[in-house]
């Protein structure tokens, strides 16, 4: 059974072996000439004053949550797929009752502007 | 399947892999560091559920977890002032936390002594891993999901639509 | 079992009609107030009111009926009915405080409406659910809606902070709550609640197994941060005071009541044959819950503050029924929910309608001089503090009447003797409110800030309740009685 993954094992090893090599390589071999100019964030740009940091609106914050509510939608879908035909009609009432209570979430979200890039 | 040397291996040095990202995440001082660290405590959980043979949570796991919640939390990591936070001093450990680090040490030996005396008596489930390897994993979880558990997961709809309204009133201006 | 066969039949649906019945309601509620005009949102209440109604007229169906649901995920007996009516109580009378008051508030639009009745649906859910998983997901679809509704006050400070503090250790309690039951189920194999009181019944054997002990004390943990037992009640006075006040009465109610719905079900349900052992983790917490509660009650100066550390303490009370354990004991936590549910909703409304928008005028020197500008508020409220005092003849004495009766019967005498001397340290907070009402002069002019009808049949009804309950128990004890005759 584990003998399956011994495949996925060995791309992961080939992957990060790639990543090591392509990068330690050029380190070794790369010549480096470090002055000031260059080691600056910006080497043709304005220089930076105060912090870096920016707070992100919060509106990037609410489509992130309303996209992993819909996710979760999506993972229960996947499973009652595979098993749809031999569930039948009970299973399809099921499903559209939770899609349902869902939907009218969804058609709040809109009615609310909460899609809106405003 | 369990008791070869090859999973012995693999449970291993994925347990502390994930026990290490684990440390990581809650002693890193930036905390995007820490999110990232998260993000490999979610991959190696990952893995020890498909050493389970549970394909499909492996597969969640890191479609919802390492994947959208990964993604929520960098977003209100990115939308909080990050600075101060890394600047804060070190503060000195609190009579509460050697109270709870005791009380951790407590519960941590109750479950390393119940797994070496194995008793885990009770009833055995009718789904044995052979018959879930015959059936199929995804099968075997939608069977019992929209079947013995139907009603929990009509409970979970309603969970999933008070998240939403949470997340617009609280967010979002009244119009 | 075969896998892909199932079938849902007319009394699945009826054993869970009044949850039905909410949620209906309550997606209805919720796509009027995406679709209504904001100054057309006023007739969400009413609304609202009548989902209430509705369920309260579809849980009749379920007097003296026993049967189980879903494969046997949820029940009702006599025992979740006894909750679910209460549960239903509850709702009633917030959606009716609410009417005036979220509309003073600025928060009167339509999912605060929404929020509620989802919340009184995971209580219901939590007091019916004789499955571990189902009594998880009520408390979450509960928990979810009031962490939102304690912040419904965007702007204002004390409300965000509220809901953030309820939020972080209220995903913390969810969290120990859930390995709890996990831990159970890795011992026991099973998370019907039944089916842990057959596999613990036949080998009640329990020093040897660590798993299970782990996640009762885990479980406790969980209750325990719901409930606000010491010490798991540090969120209590912040997120009380800073949560809107009709809030406030709901969270110190109905969480109370369907916490205790939950508790009383595993505990004495599927957990019996481990008595002996977590009697006396409670006894420690009942002792702990009503000292720390009522001792830090005595210094409070905000009412709010106050209410919540009172809360504390008659939780603690509760637990002191919980420990005793025997017929007298089970049936009084039921009573005492009961009788608390009246005096303080009832206490909360006269908070209510004594303050001002954004939330002023809620010390309680503030109170100073009310008994001669509102003579009928502060007899109202003079009934609802003698009653959380329990001076009789209000429901709160019977309650601990019955309380520490039970202690006594049950052999715990100390307990019994730790609660009257708790009651005796409580009833000087209680009473310096009627002094301040009565014998104290006004500072300056009071005039009623939200004013409302509905909020004035509520107190009417919670003034009914205290009395009646008071000066003719013997109902009330009955049908309590009867509500756990099936647990002994």
């Amino acid at each position: 059974m584990l003998n399956t993954y011994v495949p996925v094992l060995f791309l992961i090893g080939l992957a990060v072996f790639f990543a090591v090599f392509a990068v330690g390589v050029s380190h070794l071999l790369g010549p480096r000439r470090v002055n000031p100019v260059k080691a600056s964030p910006y080497e043709c740009g304005m220089i930076t004053l105060g912090p870096t940091h920016q707070a992100v609106p919060i509106k990037y914050y609410i489509i992130a949550m309303l996209f992993l509510v819909f996710d979760l939608e999506v993972v229960f879908l996947y499973p009652w797929a595979i098993v749809f035909r031999k569930l039948g009609v009970f299973g399809f009432v099921e499903m559209m009752i939770f899609v349902f209570i869902l939907l009218i979430g969804f058609i709040y979200v809109w009615k609310k502007g909460a899609l809106e890039w405003e | 399947m369990t008791g070869s040397i090859f999973y012995w291996i693999a449970f291993v040095v994925t347990a502390l892999a994930a026990v290490f990202a684990a440390v990581m995440v809650i002693t890193r001082r930036n905390p995007i560091h820490s999110a990232m660290f998260l993000v490999l405590n979610f991959l190696c959980i990952a893995v020890l559920y498909l050493l389970l043979n549970a394909q499909f949570i492996a597969i969640i796991q890191v479609m919802i977890y390492a994947g959208a919640i990964m993604m929520l939390v960098i977003f209100v990591i990115m939308l909080l002032s990050v600075e101060e936070e890394e600047r804060r001093r070190k503060i000195p450990v609190p009579l509460a936390q050697m109270l709870g680090m005791v009380l951790v040490f407590i519960l941590f030996a109750q479950l390393i002594f119940g797994v070496v005396v194995k008793v885990l008596p009770g009833e055995q489930g009718e789904f044995s891993p052979e018959r879930i390897a015959e059936l199929g994993d995804v099968k075997t979880i939608a069977g019992l999901l929209f079947t013995k558990f139907l009603f929990p997961f009509e409970v979970a709809s309603i969970i999933l639509l008070v998240g939403i309204i949470g997340a617009v009133i609280l967010s979002k201006k009244e119009r | 079992m075969e896998l892909f066969q199932v079938q849902v039949t007319m009394t699945d649906l009826l054993v869970i009609a009044p949850e039905l019945a909410l949620t209906g309601f309550a997606l209805v509620i919720l796509l009027m107030s995406a679709f209504a005009r904001p100054e057309r949102r006023g007739f969400l209440g009413y609304t609202a009111l009548l989902g209430v109604v509705a369920a309260m007229v579809s849980l009749y169906w379920g007097i003296g009926v026993e049967a189980s649901a879903f494969g046997g995920m949820v029940r009702i007996d006599p025992l979740s009915f006894f909750f679910k009516a209460m549960i239903l109580l509850i709702c009633l009378l917030i959606v009716l405080v609410s009417l005036g008051y979220a509309k003073r508030e600025g928060i009167g639009f339509g999912e605060y409406y929404v929020l509620i009745l989802f919340a009184a649906v995971g209580m219901m859910l939590m007091a019916s659910g004789v499955n571990l998983l189902i009594i998880f997901l009520g408390l979450e679809v509960m928990s979810i809606s009031i962490y939102i509704l304690a912040g419904i006050m965007r702007d204002d400070t004390r409300s965000v902070e509220a809901a953030f503090k309820y939020f972080l250790l209220g995903a913390f309690a969810s969290a120990f709550l859930l390995y709890g039951i996990a831990l159970i189920y890795a011992s026991t194999g099973t998370l019907d609640l039944a089916g842990i009181g057959r596999v613990l019944a036949e080998q009640s054997w329990i020093s040897g197994r660590p798993i299970l002990i782990t996640g009762v004390a885990l479980l406790t943990v969980g209750f325990g941060f719901k409930l606000a037992l010491v010490p798991f009640h540090m969120w209590t006075p912040d997120v009380y005071e800073g949560a809107p006040t009709s809030i406030t009465a709901f969270m110190a109610t109905g969480v109370k009541a369907a916490g205790f719905a939950a508790f009383v079900r595993v505990f004495f349900y599927a957990l019996p044959s481990l008595q002996a052992h977590w009697t006396q983790i409670m006894w420690i917490l009942a002792v702990a819950t009503m000292t720390v509660g009522n001792i830090i009650a005595l210094s409070q100066s905000n009412i709010k503050r106050m209410l919540a550390y009172s809360s504390i303490a008659h939780a603690g009370y509760i637990l002191v029924a919980f420990v005793a354990g025997n017929e007298l004991g089970i049936s009084g936590i039921l009573f005492y929910l009961l009788a608390y549910v009246f005096m303080n909703i009832g206490a909360f409304t006269v908070v209510i309608l004594l303050g001002k928008k954004g939330e002023e005028n809620t010390l309680i020197g503030d109170y100073a001089g009310i008994g001669y500008h509102h003579p009928l508020l502060a007899l109202a409220m003079a009934v609802f503090m003698f009653s959380l005092a329990g001076v009789p003849p209000t429901a709160g004495f019977m309650a601990k009447f019955y309380v520490f009766s039970a202690a006594v019967k049950a052999d715990y005498y100390w307990l019994a003797v730790i609660g009257v001397l708790n009651s005796a340290v409580a009833a000087y907070y209680y009473l310096r409110v009627l002094i301040y009402m009565y014998f104290r002069e006004p500072e300056r002019e009071q005039a009623i800030g939200g004013f409302s009808p509905a909020a004035v049949l509520a107190i009417i009804i919670s003034v009914w309740g205290v009395l009646q309950m008071g000066i003719l128990p013997s109902a009330f004890l009955a049908l309590a009685r009867q509500s756990i005759q099936f647990l002994l």
